[in-house]
Order: C-alpha cells, then structure tokens, then sequence
C-alpha cells in the first residue's frame, strides 16, 4: 500500500492489513477494501486487457456495472473463476487474482498488435473475413476459438457447497440506499412481513458516505441521519435483512431468485465445510425495487485509458475506502453530481488539476462552492483526447461550438493521473423489465424509467431507479408511493427537512465532437468487447436498423457486463444518426441474471448422487455382492449381466443366455410398471385403451397387451392379469411406468370421467422375481410345493395366488423369453428372501441369474419388441407386424382411427423385419443404416437395425430392423454399409427361435 | 414461474403442475364415422393463442387431478380456473 495514496475510513477497518496476490505479486490491503479499492491504493490502476483490441484497461467504477476490471480469482484448478468483477471482490486472506485475456503478461501483451491492426478490424470482421472460401471454415475456426472467450473455466469440480432455500414474504425490498431504508422501515413499520436485499456487505448505499455539508436530512449529514435509520431497522423482528445477496432475476408473479454469498469475504482457511452461495427463491406479494442509478460515462476519443474511472466511483474510493485514484485529477463532466466528487477529493487533499464542463454554467451552491475554492473550470469544453498507454497522463480539451456539434479554438493541454468522467445517470430498470414492464423515456433527463401505468405485477421503482435523482426527490418520493403502495397511513418521514445544493441542469452529447473525423478516433462504447461509436455507425450505413441487430453485428451490451455503462450512449448515438426518437426506439432487451451467477448456485445439492433420482430394486444388494454390472433404465439401476471370472460382457450374456434355455435362469423383473386397476368399469377401460378385446378375459387368466397413442402409433405394451371381476394389474415398460399412469388417468378424468374406475401406482409395493427354462417348474415346486403345476390347472398365462413361508404372493405363469416361465410377485420387503430362496432351490439345475443384456437377446430370439428399442413412436401394430393383437370387432380405442388414415395404411411404411447376416458371426451394430443400391448417389436408405445380438443358441448373428416396404421383402439381400466394409444381409421372418411355441410348455 | 390455484389443493408453485394444452377439445364419440381431415383436425389441429387462451393443466406433482386455466399468454395473468366438465365462467 502507498501511504500517499490513503486517508482515513471509518467505513473500512484500517488496523488489519491484509495479504493478497496479484499476478503473482504480493500486495496488501485493509479489511474492507475490494480487490479493485486495494489495487488503486498500490497505484495499480492497469489490470487488464480489451477483448478485441488488447487495449490496456484499468478500474473504471465500483461496483456490478465494471466492464474492465474482470479478473481470474484462484489458482486452483477446482476453485479458479473467471470474470470477476474486481470492483465486487471483498479483500480476503489467501485472495489470488489474475489479469484475462493478455500473454504473456498484462503489462506486455502480445495481443496488442490487434490496437494497431483495427482499423482492419471493423465491426463485422470476423463475418465478412472468414465466409469464403467456405472450405476453410475449419482452419479459421481452430483460430477463432484460440482468441474467443475472456477467463478459464476451472478444470476440475467444485468443492464447494451451494444451497437452495425458498422464502415468502409480504413484502421485498431489492436496494438498501436510502430509499430502500425507508421503503423496509414503512412496510416493517406497518407489521409486514418484510425482507430487504442489499448486494454489498452494508447497507446505505451512496448516502452511507455522503458526509458532505451541501446535504443535509434534518440538519444532519446524510450519512448521520442514515446510518441512525439503519441502526433502528434492527429492532423489527418481521423485517429480515440480507447483506452480499444480489438479486439475480425478477419473474411473473412476484417470483424473484437473489444470490447470497456467505464465504467469498472469509480467509481461505475460514471457509472450510461452510456453504459458499444461496440462492433464495423468493415469493414476494409486493416488491419494492430500489436498485439505484449508474452513472454514464461520457463517450469522447480514447476514453478507456487506465487511470479514467467515473467521477461517482472516484468519490466512493476517497470517502468509503480512503483511496486516492490519483494524485492529480482532472474531472469531465456535463452535470453537478461531479463536484461532489471535487469537494470529497478537496477535503481529502487531493489536487484537482482541471474541471472540464460541456455545460455553459452552472448555478447551483455545489458549483460556487468549487468555484470560491479556486478550481479552473473549463466551461463548454469537451475532452478530444487522452494521451498515456498503460495509465492517462494528459487530456486534450477544445472549446464546443454553439449547438455542440463540433470545437472550436485552440487545443488545451492539461496532464494529469487520473481523469474522473460524468455523463449523468441510468436509472437501474433492469428488474422492472425483466419482469414485464414496459419502459417510458425521460427527454428532459434522458433516461428511460419505468412506466408505472404498465407494470406487470404489485411492484413500485423508488429513488433512483425511477429516475429521481436528487436527495429532496428521492426521499419524498419514495415515503408518498411507498405508503400508497402498501397502503400505510403514517407520518414518519412526512416532515423531514432536506438540504440539497445540487441543481437538475445537465447537458446530453451521446457522443462528443473531436477535431479529428470519427474514422480516426477511439471513442468506446463498449469498453469490454472494443466496440465504438464508429462500429455503431458502420453499422448503420450497413442497413442494420433494429437495435437488435445493431447489439448483435457490433456486440455492443453483449459482454459479461452486458452493457450496464453504456448502452443508452449507443441508442443514443443510433437515435441521432437516424433521426429517431429514443422512447420509439426502445431498448434492447434485459435478460436475467442481472450479474453472472456461479453454475454452483443454480445447481445447489442437485450434484452427483442427488442429481437425480436413483431407484434399487429390493434385490439390489444380491446383485451388487454377486457382481453384478448395472445399466441405467430411467431411474432404477438394473442387472446388466453378471460377470464370473473376468469374465467379458460378451461372454457372460453368451453363458447367461445358454444357461437360461438349457436349463434355468433367474432375472429381477421387479422395474417393469405395475398399475393396479379396479372399479365396475376396469374391463370396458383395458378395451378402450388396448388394441385388443379384454371383456372376455376370465379371472385369473393374463392377455399381452399393446397401447398406442391417439395416433395410431405404439406406445407401451405389457402384460395385463385379471385378478377380479373388477380388479386387474397392468405391467408397463420400465422406463414408460409413469406416463403411462399419466396418460391413463388424463383419459379417465377428462374423456372418461362416467367410468367407474380407480388406477394405483403399486410399482415399488411388489416385486417381481422371473424364473424361466425348463427346470423352471421343478424350481418352482420347490418353493411352493402346495401350488399345482400342472398345465390343466395353471396354464401359461395364468395367473394364481399362493404364499411362500406364509407370505402371501401371485404367479403368474408369462413368458418373455419363449421359455416355459413364471413370475413371482411378492411383497418388496420379503423379496431378497425370496430371490435367495430360488437360488437355493435352483442350485440343483445351475440356475443363473440373468439380466437385461440377456433378457433382450433371449427375447430378440423370439422376436418379441421392446418398445422404445424396435419402436420409436413412429410405428403403428401394422408396421410392427403385429395385425393380430389389433381388434376388428372393437368400435373404438386409443388410437384406432388412426390407424387407417391415409398415411399410416401406406404400403411403403417401415416395417419391422429379421435380418440375417451372411457371415453367421458378423454382429451388425444397432443403429447401422441398411441400403439396397449402394451405387446410387445418394445413397438412398431404406431403414436401420434396432436390435442386434449373437444368438448362442443358434449360434448365428441376429437383428431386428425396420425397413422400407419390409413385410414383402423376405429373402431380399440388401447391405448394411460400415465405415470400412459393406454387411450383406437378408430379411427374415422376426421370428428366430422355437417358431412354434413348443418350449413354452416343456 | 406463476403461481396456480389448484382447485383441489390451493395455491401452488407451478413447478408442481404440467400444462396440457389446449382445453376443450373433446375426443369425438364416433371415430369411424369421422373422414381423414375431421379425425387430423381432432388429432393436430392446435390454436396458440397470443392472448387469453383456456388450457388443461395437471397438478403432476401433487393430487394429479386435471384441472381448466384461462390464461393470457402474453402475460402468463390467469383469469379463471375451473374443474373438469365445467363451463368455462365468462371473464
């Protein structure tokens, strides 16, 4: 720290110094500096450098607005962020930032180059330049993706712990300057439940260190009269106040996110195991934002030098941080608000070199003051220049001619180390839009301020950010509207006695005149991403009209900062060039989040295991102690195949497959949907929603069923058990469970709401243990030895209840493998007993447990679909060649109109088929497109593979496809086209494997 | 993000409901006797409204009853909530 460069704060503690590293360089700070208020006391004022140009950059202001002082903090691979704001950093132990976009340092920067090349380096370059030749394209993109982006992102994952909370209240206050205080104490007052939100580490903004005798509040100091109020704030219980939270986005109906950081401020060594970020959601019943104002720069040549800051951030470093931003400081203003900051860096004993003025005159008591002081004014002049690579070291003024257009005279010269601009101010109206309101404009003050005739919620805009400006204003203002608003009937802040010596009269020159052509100067607009005044005008002589379009071709408002400084300067200049009125103009659109949020944030403890849901079997652990390897299937984790030996998954699906037609194999079934089904009207409700007739059905007996969309098109099938007279349970898909529950009751409640029936999810309730193959019924007998199972008394597809130690059950006798098969149905909490039951009394006939890997070659042997696998919701029963579960007799059901429209009943449809390979042991991959002409260019393809295994028990490659016309193509050899070889292949029936059923019943 | 008043459960966040789409479109008692144009005009046929528009929304994420919304689109303001089989109320 540089002793000359410091004063005494109150509002900083100056007694602890504090370490931190910049650029690998240590420096120190106080407790309460920002990394950027710690930089300026070092005199370190160059800490970056411009996207495009590579221009030098210094701190330009204080807070969320900076668009040049973004550092990379940390240099930990899981914890580095990028592009943040210097400006908002609180100093911390441990605190290690990096200049961006420079190399190999900030202060020699290769990428300068770009500073001399722009005049090649227009808006649109990188559009007109690299489009042709259009082949080149991926050369140029290596190229363009080196030099894009600003910071790096972290390499490794977050440590860090993020949290979500939701929070009701009456009533939220965004902003705790002055007229946030008093909006929260009216409401606190008043009973409501109140929060008030403030993004810096104390509340008071501007006013907090406003201690300058021109403003008084009941013959107080501004910041006196504030800080009482805020002391007494304490005493509401219902008033809730949060300090670091920055209100992130403002939704429909009062919903608000807000991000509060808790650790960011600590030492390093503080932080441990402590949640780093919240983000609140926030239902608010009425919002009170007082976000404040920005203050605009003023856009003149080469006014991004380090060392120009705006005039209202040079005023908060001397007066809230004891930072002097230089030691001889020239300001450049068109409004009072400058010369406060004259009279802070005055009292401070700063010298101020010069005061250039593009107004006339001034009457006001702040500007007599500077006057008697003796400071020179440069009364309707204008900054031309400013001289000084790494940090300004003089300013060029001229004098403006009488409408302001352009100078006149002699050049002035005046050095300096430090230049303080004030352009006037930007109401902050970035919550009221994101919200829905629409925005009317000021031409007295030129600002656009929320129009409260069209705000889209219960919501008001006090102080500033609804363009009032003044202390006298802002208070009345703010107590009258705050008190309609919430309905208040109390005098508190009626009578207040309020001291102003600022006067409203202020100058507007979007863009200030040179004595050089445009063409030749530097005027930044956007000072983030290099885009000038001059960009904007190329722009439009392009024809580029809509303010949209502008932002978009120049990335003019599109940078981490989005703009928050200058934009309006840009409209401003669009508005002069074209003639246009700014209200008709309109703004470009502000989208949430008003700062960047950290990913953490938004994810909260959605991280890893708590991503999303993970559903077990109640046999998991079986699986998992018996080395089972686990597939995802929606939510559940199912047994893919069960590995013995090393061995691979290709040789345990060959083993598990043989082993379960050869004898027995056991699979964990309990993921496939259950919906139990009951009421007078059950059967009517399985006709209407299956393809096929249920009426029939007698209890006791199951049917497979196919359900489709009112489209025609498969959706889910299963098998469906009557249990009842008017009782049924429906299996579904594994991943189809839910919609399918969905699609049911959407029918019941609104097309069908006179049937009497009632649908409950019993997925979870019962598990399902499969046991197939033809020791599968000696198996079984074991178990349950008073169940007969014999075929004239439990048939397949049948169903009977039993019970096994006493623990009742239902089996059903179903087959999805073609194998003689039962199902037991238990409930879950008996089912591992179960499962170790079976395996014991399997262990006589080897039996092997299997998983899905299996059970889909097994199932593919016999061609049986799997819909979401063979069917991807563009296949009608026809296509699947499934015309037999289709009911002719039935006048109506889900999707049966549809299936003789003129385009499902086309000839030339995909239909499912079998395929063949030539060579028996060449396995096609799924997914792989099959062609018949593989001359033709294009080549055209006729459909691909959807199911694809090798088959041990024919010892031959298998694969399921839907093709073009495929149902008169049998024997067709078409060819599958690899990357490197041509597959020859030919269609089959689908069916593989034991075409007459007769294993079913061995 | 709105906040419904689901007339089985009261108000909620809508993160707890699924839209519909459009409301009032009955499924035809008579398919088969419905040409090819009649039956897509059932099946595809959508408005989307900018403006006041009356939809099916499903409290998914809690009694799971369906339920009907007038609603602007252009500012998500819901005007009406009514149960299945009601007449829309005039707003």
């Amino acid at each position: 720290m540089s002793k000359e460069l410091r004063v005494n704060s109150k509002y900083i503690d100056q007694t602890t110094r504090i370490p931190f590293k910049f650029n690998g360089k240590t420096f120190y700070g106080f407790k309460g500096d920002t990394l950027a208020s710690a930089l300026l006391s070092n005199n370190v004022h160059l800490v970056g450098r411009s996207f495009k140009y590579h221009r030098p950059r210094g701190i330009m202001t204080c807070g969320s607005e900076e668009p040049n002082a973004i550092v990379q903090v940390s240099n930990d691979p899981s914890l580095t962020e990028p592009n943040v704001r210097a400006t908002e950093i609180e100093l911390y132990e441990g605190l290690e930032a990096n200049s961006q976009n420079c190399w190999p340092s900030v202060n020699f920067d290769i990428g300068g180059i770009n500073n001399f090349l722009s005049p090649f380096l227009p808006a649109g370059f990188y559009y007109k330049t690299f489009m042709w030749p259009a082949s080149f394209w991926e050369k140029y993109e290596f190229f363009i993706r080196h030099s894009a982006g600003l910071g790096k992102a972290p390499t490794k994952p977050d440590p860090n712990i993020y949290d979500h909370q939701y929070a009701h209240c009456d009533v939220l206050v965004i902003g705790g300057g002055i007229s946030g205080v008093i909006a929260a104490k009216l409401s606190a007052e008043k009973k409501l439940n109140t929060i008030l939100l403030d993004d810096k580490k104390d509340l008071g903004g501007v006013s907090i260190y406003n201690n300058d005798d021109n403003f008084k509040i009941n013959d107080q100091n501004v910041s006196k009269w504030l800080s009482n109020e805020i002391e007494n704030l304490k005493k509401y219980p219902n008033l809730s106040i949060k300090t670091r939270t920055s209100l992130a986005a403002f939704h429909g109906y009062n919903y608000l996110l807000a991000r509060e950081n808790l650790t960011d401020h600590l030492n390093v060594n503080d932080r441990k195991d402590k949640i780093r970020q919240r983000l609140w959601k926030i239902r608010a019943k009425k919002v009170v934002i007082a976000t404040g104002a920005i203050e605009r720069p003023l856009i003149f040549n080469n006014n991004d030098r380090p060392g120009i800051l705006l005039s209202s951030s040079i005023k908060k470093y001397i007066d809230y941080y004891g930072v002097k931003c230089g030691t001889k400081i020239s300001i450049f203003t068109s409004n009072d608000s400058a010369y406060e900051t004259v009279l802070s860096l005055y009292k401070n004993g700063v010298k101020i070199n010069s005061i250039i003025d593009i107004r006339d005159k001034s009457e006001s008591l702040i500007v007599k003051k500077v006057q008697d002081i003796g400071i020179k004014i440069y009364w309707k002049h204008t900054v031309v220049n400013t001289k000084g690579y790494k940090r300004i070291n003089s300013v060029e003024l001229m004098k403006l001619n009488e409408k302001g257009t352009g100078v006149i005279g002699d050049k002035i010269n005046e050095s300096c180390d430090c230049l303080g601009i004030s352009g006037g101010w930007t109401p902050m109206v970035h919550l009221f839009t994101q919200s829905g309101g629409k925005l009317e404009f000021n031409r007295i003050d030129n600002m656009f301020i929320p129009d409260e005739n069209k705000s889209p919620s219960e919501q008001i805009s006090v102080g500033s950010c609804n363009g009032d400006l003044e202390l006298d204003d802002i208070i009345k203002k703010t107590n009258l509207k705050t008190k309609e608003f919430l309905d208040i009937n109390t005098s508190i802040f009626d009578s207040l006695k309020i001291q102003n010596s600022k006067e409203k009269n202020k100058k507007n020159i979007w863009l200030l005149p040179s004595d050089k052509a445009l063409g030749k100067t530097k005027p930044f607009l956007d000072f983030q991403n290099d885009s000038t005044a001059k960009d904007v005008k190329l722009a439009l002589r392009e024809g580029f009209k809509s303010i949209e379009h502008v932002k978009r071709y120049t990335t003019t408002g599109m940078g981490t900062d989005q703009g928050k400084l200058s934009n309006m300067h840009a409209l401003g200049i669009i508005a002069d060039t074209t003639g246009t009125n700014m209200g008709e103009l309109g703004t470009t659109t502000f989208r949430p989040p008003f700062t960047p949020l950290t990913f953490g944030a938004i994810v909260g403890r959605n991280v890893g295991q708590f991503f999303d849901h993970t559903r077990y079997s109640a046999m998991h652990n079986w699986h998992e102690t018996n080395g089972a390897k686990f597939e995802n299937v929606g939510q559940w984790k199912r047994p893919w195949y069960y590995p013995k030996n090393k061995e691979s998954m290709h040789e345990a699906v060959q083993r598990e497959s043989k082993a379960a037609r050869d004898s027995a194999g056991i699979l964990d079934a309990s993921t496939l949907g259950k919906i139990d089904i009951q009421g007078t009207d059950a059967s009517e409700f399985l006709n209407r929603v299956y393809t096929n007739a249920w009426s029939k059905l007698q209890i006791g007996k199951c049917r497979y069923g196919l359900m489709l969309n009112e489209d025609g098109m498969v959706y889910d099938d299963g098998v469906t058990t009557r249990l009842g007279e008017n009782h049924y349970i429906m299996t579904t898909t594994t991943g189809g469970a839910a919609n399918v529950l969905n699609k049911l009751e959407d029918y019941l409640q609104t097309e069908w709401p006179e049937l009497d029936v009632y649908l409950t999810t019993v997925t979870d309730h019962f598990s399902t243990i499969s046991i197939c193959g033809p020791n599968s019924k000696k198996i079984v007998n074991k178990m349950i030895p008073d169940l007969d199972l014999s075929d004239q008394n439990f048939p397949h597809m049948s169903f009977k209840n039993s019970s096994i130690n006493g623990v009742r059950c239902r089996v059903m006798r179903i087959s999805f493998t073609g194998e003689h098969s039962y199902e037991i149905n238990i409930q879950s909490n008996y089912a591992k007993n179960v499962w170790e039951m079976s395996m014991e009394a399997g262990k006589e006939y080897n039996i092997t447990p299997y998983g899905t890997e299996t059970m889909h070659l097994l199932r593919a042997e016999k061609g049986f679909i799997i819909t979401g696998q063979d069917t991807d919701g563009t296949l009608t029963p026809v296509d699947l060649q499934m015309d037999w579960i289709v009911s002719k007799k039935k006048y109506d059901f889900i999707g049966k109109r549809s299936l003789y429209r003129s385009d499902t009943i086309r000839e030339d449809r995909k239909q499912l088929v079998g395929l063949i390979t030539e060579d028996p042991n060449e396995v096609l991959e799924e997914g792989a497109q099959i062609v018949e002409d593989l001359n033709k260019k294009p080549i055209e393809m006729l459909g691909h593979v959807t199911s694809s295994y090798f088959s041990p028990n024919l010892n031959k490659s298998i694969a399921l496809a839907v093709v073009v016309s495929g149902k008169n193509l049998r024997g067709k050899k078409l060819f599958v086209p690899m990357e490197n070889k041509n597959i020859n292949v030919t269609i089959t029936d689908t069916v593989f494997y034991d075409k007459e059923n007769k294993r079913l019943n061995a | 993000m709105f906040v419904i008043n689901c007339p089985f459960c009261g108000e909620r966040d809508q993160s707890e409901f699924s839209s519909g789409g459009e409301a009032h479109i009955i499924r035809p008692k008579q398919p088969t006797e419905l040409s090819d144009d009649q039956w897509a005009e059932y099946l595809f046929m959508r408005k989307n409204i900018k403006g006041v528009q009356f939809e099916r929304w499903n409290h998914a994420h809690g009694c799971r009853k369906w339920f009907n919304m007038i609603r602007d689109t252009s500012n998500d303001k819901i005007h009406a909530i009514y149960k299945m089989g009601e007449k829309p109320p005039i707003v």
